[in-house]
């Protein structure tokens, strides 16, 4: 039975209308309730032909396949046993409204057998009061198809890089020294670049702090900052202590790499780069 | 009788590879759902959802680094396979394979000179980007609810990167290497408590050693990444769970 068809009461639709939108409920929300308020104010002032639908709902029932649940279940269970079947929107017309929890009906063990010449298919169909609908409330906002926008653009980073990474890789061969050799010691001896900070520590603090207690540190320090910064915003405008602060230590870890990677020199003595040269190697 | 040519996108092999939506598939269609569906019915695609906020298309907003840092670590597998074929992780007495297979690969593995090279510059380029990355992250702050848990993904990836960096360092067995790596586990032997525990589970030894080697060669090319591939595979999941790209600013 569609919409159109249905018996319902135009005045209490409007009415309901008018106050789920001046509510500031979603549009779509609103007719839904305002149609279901249209129907349940029919059927009030009509309680005659309610029990007219619900004993039609009743004969309908062995039709949808499960003949044992009439005789035993009561008319809202079996009517719901007929919704699978046929006649869905009677169904809903016969479950009691007052209800907000039904219970299920009692397995009666008689499994239901598909009418003859039925499509080989499921049918499934779900009574779900409005209020029981997870609603995302999310703006949909300014979107694009990933295909062909992102992906393209994708593509195009990735080109670029395997052909800056094979231009590179063509002009400069990455170094390889004489075999190791652990009696000989190279003056001086670095750690692979991104260590060199923590090495530069190492000129200032104990081994302990700069290599274990710096490390661990920054890695908890870094893993706990969206737990410690609890200022919702994201405009800069607003997170000037945060981004200040972040900054200073990006920089601190950077300059301190810097230093480590060039100013350092045999005997990791200070040196400046210009004038006796670099001691760095990748 | 004239034979008709057989039209191969018409063809049930044809068919049955690309799903329908796909862009290869005849009657492909620019329309909103063929778009949808080139993206949903595509085991690399999907995943990313079928629409992206359009700012997050902006060079500026991402700088493509967190892309760039999985596209280096697609190239630095493919590599690292090649050089797997020519590489033994082997430096006992008799001989150092590792180095002599290095000096192979250089001289006379066919483009092994060229793979390695772009396996090392990859690899330091790798550590640089999901640094900056980050760094990218922390100043669009794209670690606010909800992503909290994938910045923290995110530092594990960090540290998973440097460890595979770290690890694969040690690998050529040249004099660069084994030092690197002394200098960088000597730290090792400072924690409190357990400082020979640590150097022993860290070396396989007390020193940097040949059982050193193989112990980070099985690091390298078979446990880092595995975990790797589970915690890319989680913060790319959550990137979509959590609503996309952050912002717009």
């Amino acid at each position: 039975m569609t919409w159109e068809e249905t018996n319902k009461d135009m005045g209490a639709y409007q009415q309901a209308l008018d106050a789920q939108s001046s509510s500031g409920v979603d549009s779509r929300v609103a007719e839904g309730r305002a149609r279901r308020a249209a129907v349940r104010a029919y059927r009030n002032e009509h309680p005659d032909e309610d029990a007219a639908h619900a004993a039609e709902a009743r004969t309908a029932a062995p039709a949808g396949g499960a003949p044992a649940a009439t005789a035993t279940a009561a008319a809202a269970p079996a009517a719901a046993a007929a919704a699978p079947g046929n006649g869905g929107a009677v169904a809903v017309a016969a479950a009691p409204m007052t209800a907000a929890v039904r219970e299920a009906p009692l397995p009666t063990g008689n499994i239901p057998t598909p009418k003859k010449g039925a499509p080989d298919k499921h049918r499934l169909l779900a009574i779900v009061p409005p209020e029981g609908i997870q609603r995302v409330e999310r703006e949909q906002g300014d979107r694009v198809h990933t295909w062909p926008h992102l992906l393209l653009e994708e593509f195009i980073a990735m080109s670029i890089l395997f052909a800056g990474m094979l231009i590179f890789s063509s002009l400069i061969n990455a170094p390889l020294r004489e075999l190791a050799n652990p009696n000989l010691t190279p003056n001086p001896s670095k750690a692979p670049w991104y260590f060199l900070g923590l090495q530069e520590l190492l000129r200032y603090f104990h081994p302990m702090v700069a290599g274990i207690v710096i490390p661990t540190f920054i890695l908890v320090g870094l893993a706990a900052v969206p737990f410690v910064d609890r200022n919702p915003s994201i405009r800069p405008g607003d997170r000037k202590v945060a981004i200040t602060l972040f900054t200073i230590l990006f920089m601190f870890g950077a300059v301190l790499t810097i230093i480590g990677s060039f100013f350092r020199g045999p005997g990791y003595n200070w040196v400046w780069p210009w004038t006796q040269g670099v001691f760095f190697e990748l | 009788m004239a034979i008709k040519p057989p039209n191969l996108r018409e063809s049930e092999v044809w068919k049955s590879i690309f799903r329908p939506g796909s862009i290869y598939r005849k009657g492909y269609k620019d329309t909103s759902r063929d778009r949808a569906l080139a993206t949903m019915n595509n085991v690399l695609w999907h995943l990313h959802p079928t629409k992206v906020k359009r700012h997050g298309l902006k060079l500026t907003y991402t700088f493509c680094l967190g892309g760039l840092s999985f596209f280096l670590f697609v190239l630095l597998t493919l590599t690292g396979i090649f050089l797997m074929f020519f590489y033994r992780p082997m430096a006992d007495i008799g001989g150092a394979q590792a180095y002599t297979d290095m000096q192979t690969i250089r001289t006379s593995v066919f483009f092994g000179d060229l793979m390695r090279n772009l396996h090392r510059w990859g690899a330091h380029l790798m550590v640089l980007s999901v640094t900056l990355h980050m760094a990218r992250v922390f100043y669009t702050g794209a670690y606010k609810p909800p992503r909290e848990f994938n910045w923290v993904v995110g530092v594990v990836l960090l540290f998973l990167t440097l460890g595979l960096s770290f690890t694969g360092y040690l690998l050529p067995w040249d004099q660069l290497a084994i030092w690197a790596v002394t200098v960088g586990t000597s730290l090792a032997g400072y924690s409190p408590f357990i400082a020979k525990q640590a150097n022993f589970l860290l070396l396989g030894g007390a020193i940097v050693s040949p059982n050193t080697l193989l112990r980070w060669y099985v690091l390298h090319v078979l446990a880092l990444p595995f975990v790797l591939v589970l915690f890319l595979a989680v913060h790319f999941w959550r990137i979509r769970k959590d609503g996309g790209i952050s912002g717009p600013l």
